[in-house]
C-alpha cells in the first residue's frame, strides 16, 4: 500500500488527508491517475488533476517507485 | 546571475504579510522602478456575497514553485529583485492573500515582471482556497 496525500477538493472526495492504493511500485503516473479514477470517481469530474512525485509535478511516463511522496493536486487557486 | 536564488525572498505566512518588508527586501539604489501587487480578499465573487477564505497550500512544493517563479521572473525581465509572500489559513474580507514586490533599474521591467509572476502563480503553486458563503463552502476553480 502506498499512501497519497490530498489536498483542497482532493481531500473532500477522499474523505481525508491521504488514501491508500495497492501496488503502485513501478506502475507509471498514467497508470496511477487510472487507479484513482477506477477508486474515486469523483476525481474525474474535476476541471483536471495533477501527480506530484517528491514535490515535483510528474509527467505521465514516470515510474512510482517505493518511498515516493505522492501528492494529488487540484486544480490550484492561489494569489 | 550566478547565484540561482539570489535577490530571491520567497514566503509562505500564516501570519498577517507585510508590504513595507517586501519592499525593504527590493528597494536598490541602483534601482529605479519598484513594482508591487497585491491581492487581497474581495466581497463578491460572480454575484455572491463571500464571508471569508480558507488558503491552504502543500508548503514544501508551494514554496518550490514560488521560487522557480521568482527565479525565471528576474532571470526573464533582469529584475534586481523579487519578494513573492502568500498566505495560509483563514483570510476575512480585505485581508491580503499575497503581495509582489520587484525591483530594477526602470519602470517596464518591473510592471512586467510583476504581471507575469501572479499570473504564473495562479497556474502552477499547490495552494487552494475554499470560499465561505452563507450558504455553504466550496473549493475555488475545481469544478467546471
Amino acid at each position: 500500500m502506498m499512501k497519497i496525500q490530498c489536498f483542497g477538493v482532493a481531500r473532500d472526495i477522499a474523505g481525508g488527508p491521504y488514501l491508500s492504493l495497492d501496488q503502485l511500485e513501478g506502475r507509471s503516473v498514467a497508470e496511477l491517475r487510472q487507479a484513482l479514477l477506477q477508486a474515486y470517481p469523483a476525481f474525474g469530474e474535476l476541471v483536471s488533476f495533477a501527480i506530484a512525485r517528491n514535490e515535483e509535478y510528474a509527467s505521465d511516463e514516470e515510474r512510482i517507485e517505493a518511498g515516493d511522496q505522492l501528492v494529488i493536486i487540484p486544480p490550484v487557486a492561489g494569489g | 546571475m550566478a547565484d540561482s536564488n539570489s535577490h530571491i525572498d520567497v514566503q509562505l505566512s500564516a501570519t498577517a504579510l507585510s508590504l513595507q518588508a517586501c519592499r525593504d527586501f527590493v528597494v536598490h539604489p541602483s534601482c529605479g522602478g519598484l513594482c508591487f501587487f497585491e491581492g487581497t480578499i474581495r466581497d463578491l465573487n460572480l454575484g455572491a456575497t463571500v464571508t471569508h477564505l480558507e488558503f491552504e497550500a502543500y508548503a514544501p512544493m508551494a514554496v518550490k514553485e514560488m521560487t522557480k517563479i521568482a527565479v525565471a521572473a528576474r532571470d526573464r525581465f533582469g529584475l534586481h529583485a523579487v519578494a513573492l509572500h502568500h498566505r495560509t489559513g483563514d483570510l476575512a474580507i480585505g485581508d491580503t492573500a499575497v503581495i509582489i514586490a520587484v525591483s530594477s533599474v526602470h519602470r517596464k521591467p518591473a510592471f512586467a515582471g510583476c504581471e507575469f509572476i501572479i499570473d504564473e502563480l495562479k497556474k502552477t503553486v499547490p495552494i487552494w482556497k475554499r470560499e465561505f458563503r452563507a450558504d455553504g463552502s466550496h473549493w475555488l476553480n475545481a469544478h467546471p
